[in-house]
């Protein structure tokens, strides 16, 4: 997906000139064309995502367009008050491929507010017609829905391949498409895939059910985790597992109404 | 120099003036508000506004304007004033501070309708937006300046200094940080010498009385080409009312009657 990106923000760059991009000191050799492109719109801020975020909204009040590029939590928590205080509402995308992303971000790059794309290193290999803003039914079915958001996609439908289940997709979370969930949201029992820090949508989905619900929560638990080890170490331990994930969806079928 | 003399007595009078009506509204709100780190700055705010800043009241959004940003947004009644007298907004507007539909609150939201550029108010937000503005100016060729006013507790904040590595880096000689450097915070932390860090970072620098209004003039209208400039502006948070002069009592406190009576005759 990190090449994607580079791909997809060289060929912006080429067509919109009001685009500029500042790397947080990373991926500066992807883009190394780039800056010798485009010297006065392709920076190599440096290692100071406060005031890079602070930066862009500058740059931004004076028509310019800026993308930021570091790695997830520089971007997310060092900076958090500057995205909150100096952009305000802010839209979040969660592709589940390189393809994916690429349809995301050029339709919504330019969209006016401050739209966070989470890359991922996990990517699905099932092809899904994605469109900004809007969720995805992957299938349908009748006894429980199972909520997959991103690169979790693939582990949800393999695990939910003979189970009479609706599965619906989710790549922008925010702003959260409650209209397709409430049209396809089946009885009251609710199995939530989220690849980040678990419960982030569950108001939305509570919202968009005119029944109350019975969820379940599938994501990184609210715990101090200091395992190193391997991803696939890491998704044991999670749940982020076919099997984790097929044996929870048949407890919730099993549960009472 | 009559004539010289004359332009001075005026300007301090329009101060005073703007400083009553602060009084007034604070008192009005019946709350407490920053009123001292509001004199502190006022004769900057004044001589920005009169003598420096390329603006547009009757069409405060002019793309050519000049972009100022007072970045220690607690110092807001202070910008309200000037705005105000500067025609940006009208009085109603300015009367109805702090109120529960007003454009105008203790800390500024942006509204570029009536001149304000930022949100500010949560320290070291200002400087990196003024740079990011700065830098935007030049990518797009374009030849306004861009001022933003600091305070020196406000420069405890990394940002302010990954602000200053940034700017001179990019060789910003649009942009000027002024630092409303009233020593506030020193019981905290202090930071002196402002001067010799600004110049470390490679800024261009001038310190000036931030009371005296030719020197402030004069400090502004300082070259500093391939540099950004840091005008450190030596001040008195309070200055004017002798209660409030660097008394922390009021560093968030709004007059009352008795002492509204006294610092209105003060001012008078």
């Amino acid at each position: 997906m990190r090449k994607q990106f580079v791909k997809t923000v060289e060929e912006i760059l080429g067509k919109n000139e009001k685009v500029v991009l500042l790397l947080g000191d990373i991926g500066v050799f992807g883009f190394r064309e780039s800056f010798k492109l485009y010297p006065t719109r392709v920076y190599n801020i440096g290692i100071l995502e406060q005031s890079t975020i602070s930066v862009a909204s500058g740059l931004s009040m004076t028509g310019l367009i800026p993308i930021i590029h570091t790695i997830a939590p520089f971007i997310t928590e060092r900076c958090f008050e500057q995205i909150k205080n100096d952009f305000g509402y802010q839209k979040i995308v969660v592709p589940g491929t390189a393809e994916e992303f690429d349809t995301l971000f050029k339709e919504s790059y330019n969209n006016g507010n401050i739209t966070y794309f989470r890359l991922s290193e996990r990517k699905n290999q099932t092809e899904v017609k994605v469109k900004f803003g809007k969720a995805n039914v992957i299938k349908k079915g009748k006894l429980a829905t199972v909520i997959a958001v991103g690169p979790l996609l693939d582990k949800v439908i393999s695990a939910t391949l003979n189970l009479d289940v609706t599965v619906i997709y989710l790549t922008t979370l925010r702003p959260f498409d409650t209209e397709t969930v409430r049209k396809n949201i089946v009885g009251n029992k609710v199995l939530i895939c989220e690849p980040y820090y678990s419960g982030a949508i569950t108001s939305n989905i509570i919202n968009s059910s005119k029944n109350p619900l019975k969820i379940d929560l599938l994501g990184i638990p609210h715990e101090f985790l200091t395992n190193y080890g391997k991803m696939e170490e890491h998704d044991e331990y999670i749940g982020f597992t076919e099997k984790e994930i097929e044996k929870r969806v048949k407890k919730l079928i099993r549960s009472n109404e | 120099m009559k004539n010289a003399k004359n332009r001075v007595t005026v300007a301090e009078k329009t101060i005073k003036n703007l400083k009553r009506k602060v009084i007034e509204i604070a008192s009005k709100s019946g709350e407490d508000h920053h009123i001292a780190s509001a004199f502190s700055i006022m004769d900057i705010l004044w001589v920005l506004y009169e003598k420096i800043l390329s603006i547009f009241p009757n069409k405060p959004q002019h793309p050519e304007r000049d972009i100022f940003i007072l970045s220690k947004g607690q110092a807001s009644l202070g910008l309200y004033a000037i705005l105000h007298e500067k025609g940006f907004f009208d009085t109603k507007t300015l009367e109805s501070f702090s109120k529960y539909n007003s454009i105008l609150g203790g800390h500024p939201m942006k509204n570029t309708k009536v001149g304000i550029e930022s949100s500010t108010g949560s320290l070291g937000h200002g400087m990196p937006i003024a740079v990011g503005i700065a830098l935007g100016l030049k990518i797009q060729n374009k030849k306004q300046k861009v001022f933003v006013l600091i305070g020196d507790g406000e420069a405890n904040e990394g940002t302010v200094w990954e602000s200053a590595l940034l700017s001179s880096h990019h060789k910003l000689d649009n942009l000027c940080c002024i630092i409303d450097h009233n020593h506030s915070t020193d019981r905290a932390l202090s930071i002196d010498s402002m001067k010799d860090k600004f110049e470390s970072f490679g800024w261009k620098v001038s310190t000036v009385d931030g009371h005296n209004h030719k020197e402030i003039e004069k400090s502004l209208r300082t070259k500093h080409p391939k540099h950004p400039l840091a005008v450190i502006a030596n001040t008195i948070k309070g200055h004017g009312v002798s209660m409030m002069k660097d008394n922390p009592a009021w560093h968030r406190k709004s007059p009352n009657k008795e002492e509204f009576e006294l610092i209105m005759k003060e001012l008078n």
